[in-house]
C-alpha cells in the first residue's frame, strides 16, 4: 500500500520537474517511480514507514533552521568591526557507523552555525570538524551528539 | 495580491543579494581558508536558495516553483561537499591554520 502512495507522490514530482502535468507524463512517471522503487525494494521494509517519514521531516525542519541560524551567525561574524575569531578543528567521536549516516552526519554540520567537517579519520571513529569558535569544544560537541546524530539515529534505525 | 507578491519577492531578492554580499565580505575578511569555507557554504547556499525561490514565487508557476526548489535542493547537497573537499585538499597540501587558532585535534597527516 504505502509502496503505491510513496510512487504516486513521486509520480506527481516527476510531473513538476519535467514541467507538464499531461496524463501520459503523469503515466511515465509512475513506471519510473515503480521500477526504481523495484530496485531498491530490499533496503526498505514498509513497517513503521510514516513513523520514519515524520522523523525524517522533523529532522529536515530542525536542519532548515539551523541553516538560516548559521547564515545569520556568519552575517554577524563578518560584519562586525572588530572580527574576533577562535577557529580551530576538534574530534567529534560518532557513534553513527554506516557509511550514508556519516555522511549526512557531515553535510549537517558542515551547514550548521560555526561548525564544518573537514575529514574522517581511517576507523570511522572520528569525525574532524573546523569549527569558527573553538572556545568550548565540550559544549558544541554535545549539541551535535544531542541534536543531529540523535535525529539521525531516530529516523534511520 | 499581486502587490503582495511584488512585495515578498523583491523582499527574498533583497535578502538573497544581502547574504551573497556578507558571504563576499566574509571571503575577504575571514583569516584562512579553513574559515572562509565557512561564509562561502553557508550564507552562499542560503542566498542562492532565497534568489531561486524568489524567481519560483514570482513566475506563478507550480512547475517552475518546483524547479526552484530542486535547483535548492542540489545547492544544499554539493555546497557542504565542496567546501569539505576544499577544507580536506588544503589541509592535505599543507596549508596551516590561522594564528588565532585555538584549538587542532587533527593527526599530523602525512603525504600518502
Amino acid at each position: 500500500m504505502i509502496i503505491y502512495v510513496l510512487s504516486l507522490m513521486m509520480a506527481i514530482i516527476w510531473a513538476a520537474i519535467t514541467g507538464s502535468a499531461t496524463i501520459h507524463n503523469l503515466i511515465f512517471g509512475f513506471l519510473l517511480s515503480a521500477a526504481a522503487l523495484w530496485i531498491v525494494r530490499d533496503e526498505m521494509s514498509a513497517t513503521g514507514y510514516l513513523l520514519r517519514l515524520g522523523r525524517i521531516l522533523s529532522l529536515l525542519l530542525l536542519f532548515f533552521k539551523e541553516l538560516a541560524l548559521s547564515a545569520w551567525k556568519v552575517a554577524v561574524l563578518v560584519t562586525r568591526r572588530k572580527m574576533q575569531v577562535k577557529p580551530g578543528i576538534f574530534a567529534f567521536p560518532l557513534t553513527v557507523d554506516r557509511d550514508f549516516e556519516i555522511t549526512l552526519l557531515a553535510n549537517l554540520i558542515t551547514l550548521t552555525p560555526g561548525t564544518m567537517s573537514v575529514d574522517v579519520s581511517k576507523d570511522r571513529k572520528f569525525l574532524y570538524v573546523h569549527a569558527i569558535d573553538c572556545s568550548d569544544v565540550e559544549a558544541t560537541k554535545r549539541e551535535i551528539a544531542e541534536g543531529f546524530e540523535r535525529k539521525i539515529m531516530e529516523a534511520f534505525r | 495580491m499581486q502587490l503582495v507578491l511584488a512585495i515578498l519577492t523583491s523582499a527574498l531578492i533583497l535578502a538573497g543579494a544581502a547574504f551573497a554580499l556578507v558571504a563576499a565580505i566574509g571571503l575577504n575578511r575571514l583569516p584562512d581558508i579553513y574559515s572562509r569555507m565557512h561564509a562561502a557554504s553557508k550564507a552562499g547556499t542560503v542566498a542562492s536558495g532565497l534568489l531561486l525561490l524568489a524567481v519560483g514565487l514570482q513566475s506563478g508557476d507550480i512547475a517552475v516553483l518546483a524547479r526552484a526548489l530542486a535547483g535548492f535542493f542540489f545547492f544544499v547537497l554539493t555546497a557542504p561537499v565542496s567546501a569539505h573537499l576544499l577544507a580536506m585538499a588544503s589541509l592535505k597540501a599543507g596549508y596551516s591554520m590561522a594564528n588565532q587558532s585555538v584549538c587542532n585535534e587533527m593527526p599530523v597527516v602525512n603525504n600518502e
